[in-house]
């Protein structure tokens, strides 16, 4: 089979364990093509093992690992598989341009072909003019672009990024979110492992939660919202002064609770119910500061699921 | 403040067993190496300077000088070898012995000459006599003045009886001559020396200087321009050699340990391609340090590099590769960048130490000598003696080449053996 054919990723109960302490216990799951898949676990939830596996790096003790139908360790399988580790591995002496020849040639590119690839990469990262400083000097969003760069020079269709922006300023992160973009535009299959969920939420198209080497729930972030939560969702009404108690019994009467200024209900029909707390509100004379209407997050998905912060 | 710096190396160091370990074993370790190869260790025996011995002379005396050579223990001596492709030994003769110390066989051949026996002792110097040629290689500059001392005492110990007679004969050509009644007492006090000094042998006692008349010829020494700048080049340049690859391949260290190594396996290239990759560049690198120290050496110490450019090629290239080899397979044997550093000074400062790179392996004992054999540096500086210093032909360096190599291809082996830790996990 060549590695046109196929899924971009396949895994299949996959497990593996490191002396007596399981790193993963049975995954499984499998990327579309142009699908960017995010694997979202709190530290140490398997994701690294998972993704090292993909690699190639980890031979996992059960299970299948196929990228476009070919085992990791294939050599056409290394040709069409990208890595970012989670580390800056570069050569910190060397220069971006000396780090992009490097590793494009580790990946069999050579003469024009790399060459071309080198500048257009320099360019994509933002680095063209200072190609040829030391790696070591650059700042850590540079160096974080580079190793993604080092990833994506021999342009890989199934992209493993494992935790890409880590240490990153804001500003960097979003330079780092468009060029995620860019790869997608340009067809590239993505799995992207992250404990940070308005990253899952921005960038991904589907999600996979993972916790304790096992993956607890699968699907876009509304079907895990839908999954595990249900549809509803959460309205927020801050007053202007006291709430009288003809509100109050109204808003109780409606499933909701008070405290102090505040009125907060969970709600299926949104249009419907915050039409008639708005009515309660208005029939009272109580004048309104704030209105706010707010759907779960991942975040109260992964708390709900493990009981506890995903961020632990 | 400061106690807090300290409990954290010293935490640092406990974590890292290994190196913890090497800490205080280096040391006792270094000091029974070196105790053993410069104080002498039990049973390891003293070195005996290792002769050859041509008699031309064959006379009685002569004879009995030679008896008296192999007797002697602070020598070797050699009287003939066993040709290649024969079983049986043939005598040395003045050609065979001078080939044999031009190749380094052995440090000196004494040829002793037609007519020795006859007045093989003089006092002061007076009279002709013939003369011991004592041929040498100055690569040792200890074997020749000690053979020289040694030929003295032995040849009052051994011949007692023809250094009376001499004296004798002294008296009668000064003194006016013997009368016959004290001519025969002296001759029957000569007859007892003789028989006595056959039966017991030399007794090794001092004799007064000049005894025997010994010219010593430096065969090999005489044409160089700076006798000693050769040994210590190829010395020093093989143990920096082995630090400089050593330390560089410890960059396999510091690639596994940020992950890059990891990265790089992941792509098309192999541990094996990676390892002879780098293998490929220490060997550059150190070719080029080793040309670097020989071109200074011609530059300012009179190390005639020009004249000897092949040779030098091929004991720099097969010395490079070896180095390397061992290089990489320090680096795949360390844990840590601490292990490396206290594992390379142990074992390189050993090797040099019994190898030749920190004092020449003549000096040491015969079982240390054989012992350096085990080392890349003896080897390499064997075959680059056989270069500069012997000025023999290429085609005499196949056995430390051949060593050399089958020593990188063993190293490299058990690199790649170590480095399947790295492989997969």
């Amino acid at each position: 089979m060549s590695a046109r054919d196929g899924q971009p990723l396949e895994v299949g109960g996959v497990a593996k364990a490191f002396g007596s302490r399981p790193a993963l216990a049975g995954v499984s799951f499998r990327i579309a093509a142009g699908e960017i898949f995010g694997l979202l676990g709190p530290n140490g939830a398997g994701k690294t093992t998972l993704v090292r596996a993909i690699a190639g790096r980890v031979v996992p003790d059960a299970g299948t690992l196929t990228l476009f139908g070919l085992s990791p360790a294939d050599s056409g399988a290394r040709s069409v598989r990208g890595w970012v580790p989670q580390e800056i591995a570069l050569y910190p002496l060397l220069s971006p341009r000396e780090n992009l020849w490097t590793f494009g040639r580790y990946q069999g590119m050579d003469g024009e072909k790399l060459e071309a690839a080198i500048r257009s990469n320099l360019d994509w990262i933002g680095l063209a003019d200072r190609a040829d400083e030391r790696t070591e000097r650059l700042s850590g969003g540079m160096k974080r672009r580079l190793n993604i760069a080092a990833g994506t020079i021999h342009g890989p269709r199934l992209l493993l990024l494992d935790e890409p922006t880590v240490g990153v300023d804001p500003q960097s992160r979003e330079r780092i979110y468009a060029m995620i973009g860019e790869l997608k535009e340009r067809g590239v299959s993505l799995l992207y492992t992250t404990h940070y969920m308005e990253e899952a939420e921005r960038l991904c198209d589907r999600i996979a939660v993972i916790d304790h080497g096992r993956i607890i729930a699968e699907g876009t972030k509304d079907e895990l919202v839908r999954q595990t939560l249900g549809a509803a969702q959460t309205v927020t009404i801050d007053a202007a002064g006291p709430i009288p108690e003809p509100v109050r019994e109204a808003v109780r009467g409606l499933g909701g609770t008070v405290d102090g200024t505040r009125v907060q209900a969970s709600v299926e029909d949104a249009a419907g119910r915050i039409r008639e707390l708005l009515q309660v509100f208005h029939d009272n004379g109580v004048r309104i500061r704030d209105l706010n209407l707010k759907s779960a997050t991942l975040e109260e998905v992964f708390l709900n699921l493990t009981g506890r912060e995903l961020r632990e | 403040m400061i106690f807090a710096v300290f409990r954290t190396h010293l935490s640092r160091l406990r974590r890292d067993r290994a190196a913890f370990v090497l800490a205080f074993v280096v040391p006792i370790v270094f000091f029974s190496i070196f105790a053993g190869i410069f104080g002498g260790t039990r049973g390891g025996g003293t070195r005996r300077i290792s002769l050859a011995v041509v008699d031309e002379d064959g006379s009685d005396n002569s004879r009995r000088f030679v008896a008296a050579l192999k007797a002697e223990k602070g020598l070797s001596v050699a009287t003939g070898r066993i040709p290649d492709g024969r079983t049986t030994e043939s005598p040395f003769d003045r050609a065979t012995a001078e080939a044999a110390v031009r190749a380094g066989n052995l440090p000196a051949a004494l040829i002793i000459p037609k007519g020795f026996g006859q007045t093989p002792i003089s006092f002061g110097g007076s009279g002709a006599r013939p003369r011991l040629e004592l041929l040498a290689d100055s690569a040792d500059p200890v074997a020749a003045p000690v053979v020289s001392g040694l030929l003295q005492g032995i040849a009052a110990s051994a011949m007692p009886d023809v250094m009376a007679q001499t004296g004798v004969q002294e008296l009668e050509k000064w003194g006016g001559g013997l009368t016959p009644e004290q001519r025969s007492k002296m001759e029957e006090s000569i007859r007892f020396l003789r028989e006595r000094s056959a039966a017991k042998g030399p007794s090794g006692g001092a004799a007064a200087g000049g005894l025997v008349d010994v010219q010593v010829k430096d065969i090999l020494g005489q044409t160089k321009k700076n006798p000693t700048s050769a040994l210590i080049a190829a010395g020093l340049g093989v143990m920096f050699l082995l630090f400089s690859a050593s330390g560089a391949g410890g960059a396999l260290i510091e690639e596994a340990e940020s992950g890059t190594l990891d990265r790089v396996l992941s792509t098309n290239v192999s541990m094996t391609r990676l390892l002879l990759g780098k293998a490929a560049y220490l060997s550059a690198v150190a070719v080029a340090q080793l040309t670097v120290m020989f071109v200074w050496g011609e530059m300012f110490f009179g190390l005639e590099l020009h004249r000897h450019l092949p040779g030098f090629l091929i004991m720099t290239v097969v010395t490079a590769v070896a180095s390397s080899c061992f290089g990489l397979l320090l680096a795949a044997m360390a844990r840590s960048r601490m292990q490396l550093v206290a594992l390379s000074n142990l074992l390189i400062l050993a090797m040099s130490a019994l190898g030749g790179s920190m004092v020449p392996r003549y000096l040491l004992s015969e079982t240390v000598q054989k012992m350096g054999l085990v080392t890349i540096n003896a080897w390499a500086i064997d075959g680059f003696m056989k270069v500069f210093w012997r000025d023999e032909p290429v085609t005499h360096l196949w056995p430390q080449a051949l060593v050399l190599l089958a020593a990188s291809a063993l190293l490299f082996a058990g690199a790649r053996r170590l480095a399947r830790r790295w492989d997969v996990a």
